[in-house]
Order: structure tokens, then C-alpha cells, then sequence
């Protein structure tokens, strides 16, 4: 193998679209030779096949463990002999392990090189979880949305309010009782259903 | 209240002592303010407890042996001074492997030394027939499992890395995976035996307590650095764990237990199936066929909550025997001194409780003796090759 070409590099991802990321983002830095995988069956025959020189997972997939093997006096034709980046690199392994990735790397690469593949996979798993977050939170507000619009129409009917009504003494009764409005929207659902 | 721990675990009934302790408020009773992280892999166990993310952890006792003598890793010292579990985990077998296992059998079933010849045979007639060779799943390199597995299986002639194939598989997957034919076996601990059989889709041909009546199963993992700087919080933890399982153990608390490890976002199953452990009550077949045994996972009895430096030298022992290192004097001191009864006994004093009978008690071979491992691993046919 020589380390001065780009080292080939394994994304195990059930994530297509931070694989995606990832990759987009070796592949900008000059990292030429990067290869995804998403399908968990199988993983190490196809690492095996692959022969990279790194590979980039999640920690949040199980199947890390079963990379484990790779260290074992195994019938692989050429393992891996260490993970994350070093012993002595703690700040590294920690940054690594805090942004939820992890490298296990064949011996043989240049320690400044590991570093910085590692710093931007975990730059890019960390605005990956940024985008993920904000994803969550538009999609709780749609589905209060949601939940505020059947509240008004109940209250529409029942008490024979027009829309705005209905809106404005729903954000009053959550001002009064310093809660979300959503929460009292949620309320007005649970008592109809219950009331049925 | 001391400062804020973060103890690591993995969705597994072995870890209830743990999260028994902490639900029950037996944690914060003896001043710990303890958050458990359920955790997805023991790689992440491991990492995180290494690199100090987490103060102590479940896990598997072959990792923390591992772990201080740097092997498959980072060399990092672990202490662990309280035993989580003995045994607790189980050999399935798909459907299609138990007709062909039960048509091959040569005596009583429930003897793993009848079953790990009929093993052998299935083996050699599939080798002879072309077909491929099994596939055994089990949880980690460094786990029970794989040493329990091999026990067994070498026992009867099979080399479990010549004649079959063994695959790390995490727990969650096992039951997915004989399903759809990806293993054909596997060795996990609870509830994952349970939910196949279950299922439907896997008999459980023997508990682990079939092939050894004794095996430390997980401890509670401390890094050996931080243990020596915090020595007061390690008698607490070990205090509220040990009453943990002692609250576990006293049959009108299990279904209380149970109801506790049954919580998503503790072991997350129904918590009838993790009665079912608890009580080692197990159905071991589709067609509704019950096993009992009160031998199937100790959680607080038989002192299975003192750590023994003996087990630990057994596992040190099996490590060698497949591979994984060189014997060496001072290897096994390492290992052995992992275990810590003496900081145990000086957490609980009298109380902690001693076993009459402790042995390995494994079902075939000599007596384990860790004065001298060399000539115990001389006396195994398999490997084939010489250890």
C-alpha cells in the first residue's frame, strides 16, 4: 500500500444522506478514493473485499462491534491495527467520540493525515446533527401546527367562535396558564375525544 | 452529593443490578447522583468508558480483561469490584440445525457432550455433501459467549475456526439474522434467546450453565485510574448495586424488576420475557416446551456478586487457547487482579457473602487450575494447532 496516494476510505453508514455528506466532503478535500456502505449484511466480507485504509463509522451502529473482529488473528489478507488515531491522542479520540464517529485505521498512514480526515469527518457528522435537529424541530412545529388547527375548529363548533376567536382565547388560556399553546391544543383534543 | 456519574449499559437483563440500583433509588440513597447510558455496541462501552466519558460501566468481564492487558485495543487498567452476572446466556440453534442435530444424537439431548458430537457429525456430513459451512453468531470477540461457544463445540470434535464459521453479531441483529438464514446458531444472553424461540424461529438447545456451572458474565467496569482517585463513590456504587441485587433476587420483587428493565429506554422488552430470565423459566421451543433451571443467570445469589480472580484466570486461559495471546506468568496476574473481591469485601464487610463452591465446573476436561494453564490448554485436541 502506499499512504501518499489517497488512501481508500470505507463510510459505514446506515445513513445514506450523512454518508452522503461525508463523502462529499473527502471528496472535496482532495480524498478521491472513498467507497459507502449502508447495508449491514455481510459487512465484513465486503470490507474485506474493499481493503481499505480507513473506515469511518457511526457510533450509534451496532454493527461496530462486528468490526471488532478485524483485530483478531483472523484469515484477513491485512487488518487494521489501531483505532480512532493513536494512543496518545486523546483530544482527537474524544472529539471523535463526542461527534459520534469512529476511524479504525490501517497501519502504514501518516498520523497528520489520519488527523485531519478524522477533524472533518467529525466537522461534518457534527453539522449533519445540526441539520438533523433542525429537521426535528420544523417537524414538531408542523405537527403543533396541525394539532392547534383541529383545536380551532372544535372550538369553532362548539362555542360558535369564527377562526380568529378561536385562536385568540386558545393564546390566551396558555398565557394565563403560562403554557405552549400547543399544549393547550392538545388538551382541547384529549377533552373532545374523552367528552365523545 | 458527590458529582454526577455516567454509567454505560447495554439493553441486556444482566444489566439489572445496574439499573435496578439507579430506578430504585438505591444509587442516590448512598449520595450518587448516577444517569445511565444506554449504549448500542461494547466497542462504545469500552471507548467511552477509556477515554473517561463514562466512570463505570456493564461489561463483558472479557473486555475488561482485555482492556488492562491491551489487547484487540488501547491497553487501559480496569477495576472491577462487583460481579453483575454468572452465565445468563444460551445456545439457539435454527430449526433446520436442530432436526439435523436431533437426528445425529446418541444419547440424552440436555448433555452437551451428546449434542457437540452430533454437532460434529452434522459438520462432517455437510462438508462431505458440498454444502457450506455453518455459521455461529456471537457477540464479541472478548465475550463469554465466543469462549462457551468454542467450549463446546471443540469438545465434540468441531474446531470452531476451521469447521464453522464464527461472526460477531450484535444482540439486537441475532434474532433477525436466523430468521432470514444469515447464522444458523448463535450464543446471546437474554431476552434475545427468548424472542426466537418465541418467534418461532430458533430452539434453545442448551443454558451456558449446561457447559460451565459457573461463569462471570459481566462486572461492573470502573478504569482502574479513576477507582484509585474516587475509592469512597466505588464502596457506594458496589453498596447499591449489591442491594440491587438483592431486591432482584427476593422472588416477590421480580415482577417489580421485571416491570423496571422492561422501560424503553432501559432493556426495552416486555417485561414478561425478562421475568422469564429472572426466574430461569425459559420455553426452549416453539411448541411450548419449558426449561427451568435455577442455575440459568444468578444475579445475586450464590455470591454471584463477588468478583472471582479465579474466573478471570479462565477466561485469561480461553483468550489463549484460541488465539488471542501468548500465555505469560505475568499476563495472568494481570487478568486475575482485574477482579477485586478485596475492594468488594471492604465495601460490604460480612455481608457481601461468600459461596460454598465456586469451581468452574465445566462438563468435560480437567480441572482448571491457573497455576498451570499451559498444561491445561496441552490437554484440549482442538485447536489443531499447538497453543
Amino acid at each position: 500500500m502506499s499512504a501518499e496516494q489517497s488512501p481508500k476510505i470505507v463510510i459505514v453508514d446506515e445513513s445514506p444522506i450523512r454518508a452522503a455528506i461525508l463523502e462529499e466532503g473527502l471528496r472535496e478535500a482532495g480524498y478521491t478514493s472513498v467507497v459507502r456502505i449502508s447495508e449491514m449484511q455481510s459487512l465484513l466480507a465486503r470490507i474485506y473485499a474493499l481493503d481499505p485504509d480507513i473506515i469511518v463509522i457511526d457510533l450509534e451502529n451496532p454493527s461496530r462491534d462486528i468490526l471488532e473482529q478485524m483485530f483478531q488473528v483472523s484469515r484477513a489478507v491485512r487488518r487494521p491495527i489501531a483505532m480512532f488515531v493513536d494512543q496518545s491522542d486523546a483530544a482527537s479520540i474524544q472529539a471523535s467520540v463526542d461527534a459520534g464517529v469512529s476511524a479504525y485505521i490501517v497501519d502504514g498512514l501518516k498520523k497528520e493525515r489520519i488527523k485531519s480526515i478524522l477533524d472533518l469527518c467529525v466537522s461534518r457528522f457534527n453539522a449533519f446533527s445540526k441539520l438533523q435537529d433542525e429537521l426535528d424541530r420544523t417537524k414538531m412545529a408542523l405537527e403543533e401546527r396541525k394539532v392547534i388547527d383541529r383545536a380551532k375548529g372544535i372550538l369553532m363548533k362548539l362555542k360558535g367562535l369564527t377562526e380568529e376567536e378561536a385562536y385568540v382565547l386558545m393564546r390566551s388560556t396558555a398565557m394565563r396558564e403560562k403554557k405552549k399553546i400547543g399544549e393547550i391544543a392538545q388538551s382541547i383534543l384529549t377533552a373532545s375525544e374523552l367528552l365523545k | 452529593m458527590t458529582t454526577p456519574l455516567h454509567i454505560g449499559f447495554i439493553p441486556l437483563v444482566d444489566a439489572a443490578s445496574l439499573i435496578v440500583a439507579v430506578d430504585k433509588g438505591f444509587c442516590a440513597e448512598e449520595g450518587l447522583d448516577v444517569t445511565l447510558v444506554r449504549e448500542v455496541s461494547w466497542s462504545n462501552v469500552r471507548d467511552k468508558l477509556n477515554i473517561g466519558l463514562f466512570e463505570a460501566a456493564h461489561l463483558l468481564a472479557p473486555v475488561a480483561i482485555a482492556s488492562s492487558l491491551g489487547l484487540g485495543h488501547v491497553k487501559v487498567p480496569i477495576t472491577a469490584p462487583f460481579n453483575l452476572g454468572i452465565n445468563g446466556n444460551a445456545i439457539t440453534v435454527s430449526p433446520a440445525l436442530h432436526v439435523a442435530i436431533m437426528a445425529e444424537i446418541d444419547g440424552a439431548a440436555a448433555d452437551p457432550l451428546v449434542t457437540a458430537r452430533a454437532l460434529a457429525r452434522v459438520v462432517a456430513k455437510r462438508r462431505k455433501a458440498g454444502a457450506e459451512p455453518l455459521t455461529f453468531g456471537m457477540t464479541f470477540p472478548f465475550s463469554t459467549h465466543n469462549y462457551q461457544l468454542r467450549f463446546w463445540m471443540a469438545a465434540g470434535g468441531v474446531d470452531p475456526d476451521e469447521d464453522v464459521h464464527l461472526v460477531v453479531l450484535p444482540p439486537p441483529y441475532m434474532v433477525d439474522s436466523i430468521t432470514n438464514g444469515h447464522v444458523d446458531a448463535f450464543c446471546v444472553g437474554a431476552p434475545w434467546n427468548s424472542i426466537a424461540v418465541d418467534r418461532g424461529v430458533g430452539h434453545i438447545l442448551h443454558f451456558v450453565s449446561d457447559i460451565l456451572v459457573r461463569a462471570a458474565e459481566k462486572v461492573l467496569a470502573i478504569r482502574q485510574s479513576w477507582s484509585e482517585k474516587n475509592p469512597a463513590v466505588v464502596v457506594s456504587l458496589v453498596r447499591a448495586a449489591k442491594r440491587a441485587a438483592e431486591f432482584i433476587e427476593e422472588p416477590g420483587n421480580r415482577a417489580e424488576a421485571a416491570y423496571i428493565l422492561a422501560q424503553p429506554e432501559r432493556v426495552g422488552v416486555d417485561a414478561e420475557v425478562i421475568q422469564r430470565t429472572l426466574d430461569g423459566r425459559l420455553k426452549i421451543s416453539p411448541d411450548g416446551t419449558i426449561r427451568e433451571s435455577a442455575r440459568y443467570l444468578l444475579v445475586g445469589r450464590e455470591a454471584a456478586t463477588r468478583p472471582d480472580p479465579l474466573q478471570a484466570a479462565w477466561l485469561y486461559a480461553q483468550m489463549a487457547r484460541w488465539g488471542q495471546t501468548a500465555v505469560s506468568p505475568e499476563a495472568l496476574k494481570t487478568a486475575m487482579a482485574v477482579f477485586r473481591p478485596d475492594l468488594y469485601d471492604a465495601a460490604l464487610g460480612k455481608s457481601g457473602g461468600a459461596a460454598a463452591d465456586t469451581a468452574i465446573g465445566a462438563f468435560t476436561g480437567p480441572v482448571f487450575d491457573p497455576e498451570d494453564i499451559k498444561g491445561y490448554l496441552h490437554s484440549f485436541d482442538i485447536p489443531r494447532r499447538a497453543p
